[in-house]
């Protein structure tokens, strides 16, 4: 069972998506996991053939308890290691699997896309996942889905959870409470605010909209999550973690983009390499991700490959947000909802679009001076939207 | 399409966007944003869907026409008919 956050103590097992005899490649997703924060996709961390699989659908385990044991290439099957949890190196040649392939759970090569209030309907009320059509993003199950096929089809083994949480609401405001609450008793932060002349970037990005149709329209959004990854490229100590061992600056930007769910909950899923995407790129995969966040469909490596994380208020909200740091990252980058103010133009008073952004940063890996570079950097390249 | 049909298609899109929402319990001045709770993420999607449904594409500006049913059903008429 692998740790998908600095909050997690255990994950209960939904589906396997392998099964003994498989054949496995780093990356592949072999298992879905129920978590407090809904639904992850497992991937595997080392290829290899799947030798037996030691949790059972439904069973509730610690992070580190072996889920299954993949024996990797050229290994006999007396080396067998426990995989996820523990990597080990692999081995030149691929043998045969010693076992004909013996095939027990009840597996879909795909799984079963659904959202977490779907999951714990489909729980509550025993019906089976595997029987119902999806008409969610990307046809996952959504909660109405649960609710046409109506009460209990019982028979399937698949579908009982039994240490299912009752409320995933709950769950999601536990696990937030436990993040954030470490986050405020082990990291000393500091705040740093500026205010961002917006109007360039807006009427670049009116003109390109205008003459796009809306599938190939771009939000003001990506224009920043693509100037906070570019300027935390180049940033010292505000792009990372920080463990026991202290700070590791990432050499790579994996943007945590913080997602709200409707209904209550946040969720903050990484693009990774968000400093090398196209706006388009970075426009797709906020997309991807904030789709996927709502129907409970996100990877555990986007759990926990965040380096940085971006907080956006977005059209309706308030002027300015002092962030909390999601460990073990050092740094929160929020952005206000981008308004009309009289500032400051030239010798001139003038009516701009304008936007404050927050910086909360974790004063053990830096201090002000850097967070206001970083926060004037994310400024600068706001002001030439068309080089983003 | 009749008012109806374009009434349908509009709560089909909502209802896809948003999953969570049950198209019996959106109102007709609900609005996307303040009551739905829509973001500019959602917002972009629907009228990508409608785009797709209708055949009328709705520029930025004309975003605000499209904030509540009410207000959307008679603008996408409007646009179909021109």
């Amino acid at each position: 069972m692998p740790s998908l956050g600095a909050d997690m103590e255990a994950g209960t097992l939904a589906e396997w998506l392998v099964a003994p005899g498989d054949r496995v490649k780093r990356g592949d997703i072999v298992a879905v996991v129920e978590t407090q924060k809904g639904a992850i996709e497992i991937e595997i961390f080392e290829g290899g053939t799947v030798e037996r699989l030691e949790a059972e659908i439904g069973q509730k385990l610690p992070v580190g308890a072996p889920l299954a044991l993949i024996r990797g290439a050229g290994e006999a099957a007396s080396e067998m290691t426990p995989a996820p949890a523990a990597p080990k190196p692999a081995a030149a040649t691929v043998p045969e699997p010693a076992a004909p392939r013996l095939v027990e759970a009840t597996v879909s090569a795909t799984g079963v896309a659904a959202s977490p209030a779907a999951r714990a309907l489909a729980a509550e009320r025993g019906v089976d996942l595997f029987k119902l059509a999806g008409t969610g993003p990307s046809g996952a199950i959504v909660l109405t889905d649960v609710e046409a096929a109506g009460p209990a089809t019982r028979a399937a083994e698949t579908a009982a959870i039994p240490e299912r949480p009752t409320d995933p609401r709950a769950e999601m405001r536990k696990a937030i409470a436990a993040a954030m609450a470490k986050s405020k008793r082990e990291i000393p932060h500091y705040y740093l605010f500026h205010r961002i002349d917006l109007q360039a970037a807006t009427d670049w990005l009116a003109a390109r909209n205008a003459a796009r149709p809306p599938e190939e329209r771009l939000l003001m959004g990506a224009l920043i999550a693509k100037a906070t990854a570019l300027a935390a490229l180049g940033a010292k100590a505000v792009n990372g973690h920080y463990t026991e061992e202290g700070f590791r600056q990432a050499d790579a930007v994996h943007l945590g983009l913080a997602v709200s769910l409707r209904g209550g909950g946040l969720i903050a899923p990484a693009i990774r390499n968000a400093h090398a995407l196209s706006l388009d790129g970075m426009m797709a995969a906020m997309r991807d991700v904030v789709a996927r966040a709502r129907a409970g469909r996100l990877r555990s490596s986007e759990m926990t490959d965040g380096t940085l994380t971006l907080s956006s208020l977005g059209e309706k909200g308030v002027e300015a947000m002092a962030g909390i740091i999601y460990p073990p990252q050092v740094a929160l980058v929020a952005f206000g909802t981008p308004m009309p103010d009289a500032v400051p133009h030239g010798d001139e008073v003038a009516v701009r679009e304008t936007v404050t952004v927050s910086l909360a940063a974790d004063h053990r890996a830096s201090d002000g001076r850097i967070g206001a570079k970083f926060l004037a950097e994310i400024d600068r390249q706001l002001q030439h939207p068309e080089e983003l | 399409m009749t008012e109806d049909e374009i009434r349908a298609a509009h709560l089909a899109a909502l209802t896809d966007v948003a999953p969570d929402l049950s198209a019996d319990d959106i109102g007709p001045d609900d609005h996307l944003q303040d009551d739905l709770e829509l973001d500019s993420m959602d917002v972009l999607n629907l009228v990508a869907a409608l785009h797709k449904a209708t055949g009328v594409d709705i520029p930025e500006a004309d975003y605000p026409q499209i904030a509540t049913l009410r207000l959307a059903v008679p603008y996408l008429a409007r646009r179909m008919a021109a």
